[in-house]
């Protein structure tokens, strides 16, 4: 195991997986606050029809993962009120999207397989954190820590905006235009996560150490950085736990400490269905 | 596509049915879509209704890594998808006894269950080296090879959901336009939402198997949010769901059978412009009567 960690791969992944962590865990602790999960997985889904257009396009696969989640993101905000947009909309638009991803994928693997790999629709929806090298990294770095700062700087005016909309609207907070970038916010850190985790398990990381967080504390800053402090927690842990076992995929791992976590909350904090809440 | 030479459309409709129709697997396919495209949307009129989008998807995504899982253990898949889809739609029910209905807590642990339930899915095709082209398959479907017995059991489950529904659809409609009042008129309010989470769970097992656990949502929520754009009345919302769900099957087998493309697209294709289409119907029909009103 101690060769592992001394791997370029492993401590690129590790880089990565921190910032990423610390972007997704202050992102997740507002989607969930705001009970937007459901946005949040429908941008997962999103990122997949991104990179496999990209793919088939010949582009670079990010371009295509940012262009769609960040596009999307507003779109799904332009269509509801106030920058919250409704479910079966979201549900009716994001279930064609990723139809169009197949479409994609299939046009990906029968144009470019033989200059491409042919597993890139799985890695897509899975992640390859092992497979990002330095520059990556440095990319995925500086993006995590944009997304982290930006929503910082915006803390205080959404909290505002979440937990009483209506008031801070007459205080003369625009709650439109905040909620529109905090969906934009969304999309980008949906982007980046799905290079650590995959697009369809970046729902964990930025649900998991939120709601968790939530559990714990009721005081909004706490419970933030605590969200925050979990996130990075979980993909530790499950980097050091796919270096251990390396039958298990870090993106599975990863999951797995973050869903552990989060039921482990159930203890600490009793509730008369603890027992329920265990996933099995 | 899988033939030999690839089939050409001659817009002759009735020869070009029976062509498609001279192939066991094609008429089965047609079977299978069938009764999935009568049931999915039935059960996802009420769905849409009752706001469960987010809980339906996820009972669709975890039909995957009980299919993972019924293929590593050399079991059928249709008892893995229907096995994960039922267990997960128990989860549901008692995460929504545990917390505020449709409250933030309960939406971030379902988003979490959903994480972790494709995660495990991921493990254990991993761990199954030899998955016939790949877990693909199972996330966005197949149409080939679907066996006589698959068409049976896929119908008897409908069947057994259909008459389920029949009972229990007038209570549910009364428990989820007005929970409050149904519940002080006596009518069993938390038995009929967890009987209903089952329910989603056996038509989302259902439908994974022909759009694949990434696509179900085609004929569960777009026909049926299709349907509630173009009419309020249940029993002809219901009727006009199944109609758009039995559209886009059978035009979307029907377009897999002569391009290259995947099932998956094919039939959200169809579902979502007539999704389109309806918001647009109706944007009309409100634009002529504001216009007509100012007279």
């Amino acid at each position: 195991m101690t060769g592992v960690l001394g791997q370029a791969f492993f401590q690129h992944a590790l880089l990565a997986g921190t910032a990423i962590a610390l972007a997704s865990g202050l992102v997740g602790y507002f989607l969930v606050l705001r009970a937007q999960t459901f946005t949040g997985d429908a941008l997962s889904h999103v990122a997949f029809t991104g990179a496999m257009a990209a793919l088939a396009g010949g582009y670079d696969l990010r371009l295509g993962l940012f262009a769609a989640t960040i596009g999307v993101a507003l779109l799904l905000g332009l269509l509801g009120r106030r920058g919250r947009p409704d479910d079966v909309a979201i549900g009716a638009l994001f279930s064609w999207i990723l139809g169009l991803g197949v479409f994609f994928l299939t046009l990906y693997t029968t144009t470019r397989s033989a200059t491409g790999q042919g597993n890139a629709g799985i890695s897509v929806l899975f992640g390859s954190i092992y497979g990002l090298d330095g520059a990556r990294t440095l990319t995925a770095v500086l993006i995590a820590a944009g997304i982290s700062a930006a929503v910082l700087v915006l803390a205080r005016p959404l909290l505002f905006a979440t937990l009483d909309e209506a008031v801070a609207r007459a205080r003369g907070v625009r709650t439109g235009a905040l909620g529109l970038a905090f969906l934009a916010l969304v999309g980008a850190c949906a982007a980046e996560a799905t290079q650590a985790v995959g697009s369809l398990l970046l729902l964990g990381l930025l649900a998991a150490p939120a709601g968790a967080a939530l559990r714990l504390t009721d005081r909004p800053y706490r419970a933030l950085a605590l969200s925050a402090a979990l996130a990075v927690l979980d993909v530790w842990g499950g980097l050091l736990l796919s270096a251990a076992a390396p039958q298990l995929p870090p993106s599975f791992a990863v999951m797995a400490i973050a869903t552990l976590c989060y039921t482990a909350t159930y203890a600490v904090r009793r509730t008369p269905t603890a027992a329920a809440a265990d996933p099995a | 596509m899988l033939l030999a030479d690839a089939p050409v459309l001659s817009w002759d409709l009735t020869a070009d049915l029976r062509e498609i129709w001279s192939y066991a697997f094609m008429v089965n396919a047609f079977r299978a879509a069938t009764v999935v495209a009568v049931v999915a949307p039935v059960v996802g009129w009420f769905m849409v209704l009752r706001r469960q989008t987010f809980a339906g998807h996820t009972l669709s995504v975890v039909a995957f890594p009980g299919a993972a899982l019924a293929t590593l253990l050399g079991i059928s898949t249709t008892f893995g998808y229907l096995g994960a889809c039922l267990a997960t739609a128990l989860v549901i029910a008692l995460l929504r006894d545990a917390g505020r209905p449709g409250g933030a807590q309960e939406s971030a642990a379902t988003g979490i269950l959903q994480a972790f339930a494709l995660g495990c899915g991921f493990l254990f095709v991993t761990l199954y080296h030899g998955l016939l082209g790949g877990p693909q398959a199972l996330l966005f479907g197949t149409f080939l090879g679907i066996t006589d017995q698959q068409v049976l059991l896929l119908a008897a489950v409908g069947a057994a959901v259909l008459a389920v529904l029949a009972l229990i659809g007038r209570p549910l409609l009364f428990a989820t336009l007005d929970p409050e009042v149904a519940a002080a008129r006596g009518v069993p309010v938390r038995w009929l939402s967890a009987g209903f989470l089952l329910l989603l769970g056996a038509a989302t097992a259902e439908a994974g198997q022909i759009t694949g656990s990434l696509l179900v949502f085609a004929l569960l929520v777009i026909p049926a949010a299709t349907a509630q754009q173009l009419t309020a009345r249940p029993v002809r919302g219901v009727l006009l769901a199944v109609l758009i769900g039995l559209a886009a099957s059978w035009l979307g087998l029907f377009a897999a059978y002569y391009w290259p493309y995947p099932l998956g697209f094919l039939v959200t294709t169809v579902a979502f412009t007539g999704y389109l289409l309806a918001h647009a119907v109706r944007a009309a029909g409100r634009f002529s009567r504001t216009a007509a009103v100012p007279a």
